[in-house]
């Protein structure tokens, strides 16, 4: 399959960040296709994505619904198999689900509502890193002091807000220091004053830990302000159809940089109204 | 001494607010109109009065017959409900792990669950004889594929993504289902405990009723059967008056503080 990359050309438009063409890939997306039997036949939900991803980038799978991002995500996770190509992180196809690999989901309902927001986050890591409850407990409260919830430690998930779940969530992902961090969504179910908030938070936390993550969203401006890499998809079936860039000055909000790329994009990918954006 | 005083008033409504004002009002108005009722019939060989029945109640507690007969009964039904419960686990288990456990799993209870217990009795007579192992037979049976159908029910209504989570933190098998199914299919598993619990106590009462164990041992529903047959209605009413008053204590104590401490402290159901 020939995929069109479209590279920035103009000169108000940042180039590439050097550091991620340096540095030895970390996960490797080779001609993946995924499928699933529905009710009316076989749909194609990916069809032969090949990617590469280095240590440190936060790669964003921006597109609209059915275009395959978060079927991608769930494959690079573990939770299911693709039809045909590799997944390798590290060189080591993926075959389950485990904790190097967290992820954080968009439903609220990823907490597990019988412990504690610090019992959720110690339990991940008693599990996940087979930790003892004693080691596990003061990195659980580092975490959910770093998310700012300090004060909801004992608190269980029902009681708190989305966007707190989401914090608890986001601490449980980064307690575990996984390889590879995997954002499905994470903020798409939130109010937008909270999911701007939360973009900025995260940002940090990716900045601070350097962590390495991989981000699906739907939002153009969630994908530029989060990610040092954009690639973007279109539906029926899921493609690659671009890949941009994004260098730290774009990535602050208000900025002309940001509009622009931020508009680069919406024109050069989502202006055919046959793919849409939602 | 005014703080003092304004602030222990509250404390004192608060614990009254607590109590369960409508259920007493409730068994109060069940019980004026029992009372009543017998009165106005005025017929102790079909329907004693309530005075009646909690002297023969008393009585019989004080001969120490009634605190016999129900050990009996409750050694018998504990007996059979926690052999029940281990059998549902231990086939909801595999039913959550395999598509082969499943598929019998339904099939099974979709066999047996609409098969009385009692109906089974004349079987276990056969196979067990007459006795404490038949009893236990067929109130396996009666709390074994209600609560399978629950807990499996149950795990079914487990939000993809939570499984997910689970998975995501590396368990799998038992560990998957002990640590993320059963907690989070507890509001399920609960009401199929009770029901269990229910069901056991008919089958039980039902097949004492039929048979005793022996006249010796027997239980609730043997005193319940001799007293009939001695037209002792009073006495007959008092055992049916204790199964009440133990399924009402066994609810309110053991299954309502169970909810508090679980599914509603988690906020799985409102209480």
């Amino acid at each position: 399959m020939a995929r069109t990359a479209i590279r920035p050309v103009d000169g108000a438009l940042p180039t590439p960040s050097p550091e991620s063409q340096t540095a030895t890939p970390l996960l490797a997306i080779e001609d993946v296709t995924i499928g699933y039997q529905t009710g009316n036949g076989y749909l194609t939900a990916v069809d032969t994505v090949s990617f590469t991803l280095s240590a440190g980038e936060r790669l964003v799978l921006l597109g609209p619904s059915g275009c395959g991002k978060s079927t991608l995500l769930r494959a690079i996770g573990g939770f299911l198999k693709p039809a045909s190509g590799r997944i390798l992180l590290n060189g080591q196809a993926i075959s389950r689900p485990g904790p190097d690999r967290m992820t954080v989901f968009q439903e609220f309902d990823q907490l597990l509502p019988w412990r504690t927001v610090l019992g959720n986050v110690r339990f991940a890591l008693e599990r996940g890193k087979g930790l003892s409850r004693q080691d596990a407990e003061p990195i659980a409260r580092d975490w959910i002091n770093r998310v700012g919830l300090e004060r909801f430690a004992d608190a269980f998930p029902h009681t708190l807000s989305g966007g707190m779940k989401q914090r608890v969530a986001i601490a449980r992902a980064f307690a575990l220091q996984p390889t590879l961090l995997l954002m499905d969504e994470p903020f798409a179910a939130l109010d937008a004053l909270t999911r701007r908030r939360m973009q900025d938070e995260l940002l940090a936390l990716c900045e601070e830990t350097g962590h390495t993550a991989l981000f699906v969203t739907h939002g153009i401006d969630e994908a530029v302000r989060v990610g040092t890499r954009i690639l973007a998809f279109t539906p029926h079936p899921g493609r690659l159809a671009a890949s941009f860039e994004v260098p730290a000055a774009a990535r602050v909000r208000g900025t002309p940089a940001f509009a622009a790329l931020e508009d680069y994009i919406q024109r050069t990918v989502f202006a055919n109204p046959e793919v849409g954006n939602d | 001494m005014t703080e003092i005083a304004v602030s222990s008033q509250p404390a004192l409504l608060t614990h009254l607010a607590r109590w369960p004002w409508h259920r007493i009002t409730i068994l109060a108005g069940l019980a004026l109109l029992w009372e009543g009722y017998a009165r106005w019939l005025d017929n102790a060989l079909l329907l004693p009065t309530l005075g009646a029945t909690v002297a023969a109640l008393w009585s019989a507690i004080l001969s120490g017959e009634l605190p016999d007969r129900t050990l009996t009964t409750l050694m018998v039904l504990l007996s059979g409900y926690v052999i029940g419960i281990l059998i549902a686990a231990l086939l909801t288990g595999l039913a959550a792990l395999s598509r082969w456990g499943s598929e019998a799993l339904s099939l099974l209870t979709s066999m047996f669950n609409p098969l009385p217990a009692i109906a089974l009795l004349p079987v276990a007579l056969l196979w067990f004889g007459i006795g404490r192992p038949s009893l236990i037979f067929v109130i396996v049976h009666s709390v074994l594929w209600p609560v399978a159908l629950a807990c499996h029910a149950g795990f079914r209504t487990v939000p993809p993504t939570l499984r997910m989570a689970g998975r995501n933190m590396g368990l799998s098998g038992g560990r998957f289902v002990l640590q993320i199914l059963v907690p989070a299919a507890f509001p399920q598993i609960l009401s199929g405990l009770r029901l269990g619990w229910a069901f056991a106590w008919r089958t039980l009462i039902a097949a004492e009723l039929v048979f005793g164990v022996s006249a010796r041992s027997g239980g609730l529903g043997w005193f319940i059967y001799t007293n009939r047959a001695q037209l002792e209605t009073p006495s007959v009413f008092a055992g049916l008056l204790t199964v009440i008053l133990i399924g009402l204590v066994v609810e309110g104590l053991l299954f309502r503080s169970l909810a508090k401490v679980t599914v509603h402290r988690w906020g799985q159901e409102q209480a």
